[in-house]
């Protein structure tokens, strides 16, 4: 009962000769080229970069305040006032003396009186040693430019991170930045020189 | 001379541009690799002072961004060209840090919360009265680890 001569064997041999159309990929690249454009417009490459700093915590006033005074001599007051000048203990200083001021405060190769003391401490992989007091305090009034403040603070940065790159090449043989996090430590501990900022005072309105 | 002629017929075959398609994916994996989303557009001007001893913030999940700044110029109108504080996508005031803060200490887990940084983005002609208003308010919701954000660059020159 073949109502179809022929219809068996025409259906078998379609079914041999079918073949899967190749899919045009011409338009693919504009798709792709699509894709990469709306990821350029969101996005950035930017990197950001900037100085770390620890502000320090709100003081309880249930809890009595350590009246132990930092000795004078060991505090760089380092002052910049409404009118973006630097003063440094009080004198009028040029911007490009600075990290040279508070190398030397930190270092203090004379032991001269009125440089910071030093107090023996025990660090690890420098044993007993006597490491340096000094700390730094950076004031700054209200009208002082937000530029000129990171500036100072980017030269006593810079400051402090020479004496550990010296220390660090001189001990350890290579750059701070490749010690590994003991080492660091240990130098970060050897120079520690807080560079505090100081509570805001309201003046220079 | 007569192999000099040229002999007729033959033509260029046309450069296959099938591997094209493969060459732009490459090119958008690596965007997509190197690059991080946009966040918030920013709506001050910000132009970062400059400083040699940078480091770059590597874990940007954890920053949370403060910026400070005159506004842009089609802002002007409606809220001046004194500095403002932006948070998020608005202009916010001094008040609204503590409970900015909060947020997006909520929005870190856990073991997270402690290592919070808020990047200060702010502009090198602003006043230290913003800026020291702002490093209060931070102090008060206890957000202590903070960078100000720089452009780094080899050697700062000084004027007089």
């Amino acid at each position: 009962m073949n109502f179809r001569p022929g219809g068996v064997k025409s259906f078998q041999m379609a079914r041999k000769r079918r073949s899967v159309p190749e899919i045009n990929a011409g338009s693919m690249a504009d798709i792709a080229f699509l894709l990469l454009i709306f990821f350029l417009a969101v996005t950035t490459l930017d990197t950001d970069t900037g100085l770390m700093r620890q502000l320090p915590a709100i003081p309880d006033p249930n809890v009595p305040q350590d009246v132990n005074k930092i000795n004078d001599r060991n505090i760089l007051e380092v002052k910049v006032n409404k009118d973006n000048m630097l003063l440094v203990e009080g004198q009028l200083t040029d911007f490009n003396r600075l990290r040279e001021i508070a190398h030397n405060f930190i270092l203090n190769p004379n032991d001269s009186p009125n440089m910071p003391e030093k107090r023996v401490i025990n660090i690890p992989y420098f044993g007993n040693v006597a490491v340096t007091k000094a700390v730094i305090s950076l004031q700054n009034d209200i009208g002082t430019k937000y530029g000129v403040y990171i500036a100072v603070q980017n030269e006593l940065i810079a400051a402090r991170a020479k004496l550990r790159d010296d220390l660090s090449r001189q001990e350890f043989g290579m750059p701070y930045e490749k010690l590994d996090e003991d080492r660091r430590g240990a130098v970060d501990d050897f120079f520690e020189v807080p560079i505090s900022e100081a509570e805001p005072k309201r003046i220079g309105e | 001379m007569a192999r000099f002629v040229k002999t007729g017929g033959k033509t260029v075959k046309a450069i296959s541009t099938a591997s094209l398609p493969d060459i732009v994916f490459i090119v958008l994996f690596f965007f997509m690799a190197i690059t991080t989303m946009r966040e918030t557009d920013v709506m001050v001007t910000v132009r970062l002072p400059e400083t040699t001893e940078g480091k770059v913030l590597e874990k940007k999940s954890l920053a949370s961004f403060i910026f400070i700044g005159e506004p842009l110029d089609n802002f002007r109108a409606l809220y001046g060209a004194e500095p403002k504080i932006q948070l998020n996508d608005t202009y916010k005031e001094i008040a609204d840090i503590q409970d900015f803060i909060a947020q997006e200490r909520e929005q870190l887990n856990e073991a997270d919360k402690t290592k919070m940084l808020v990047v200060l983005k702010i502009d090198k002609d602003a006043r230290m009265g913003i800026v020291t208003d702002v490093k209060q308010a931070l102090r008060r919701a206890s957000a202590l680890k903070i960078m100000y954000a720089s452009m780094n660059v080899d050697r700062i020159v000084y004027g007089k």
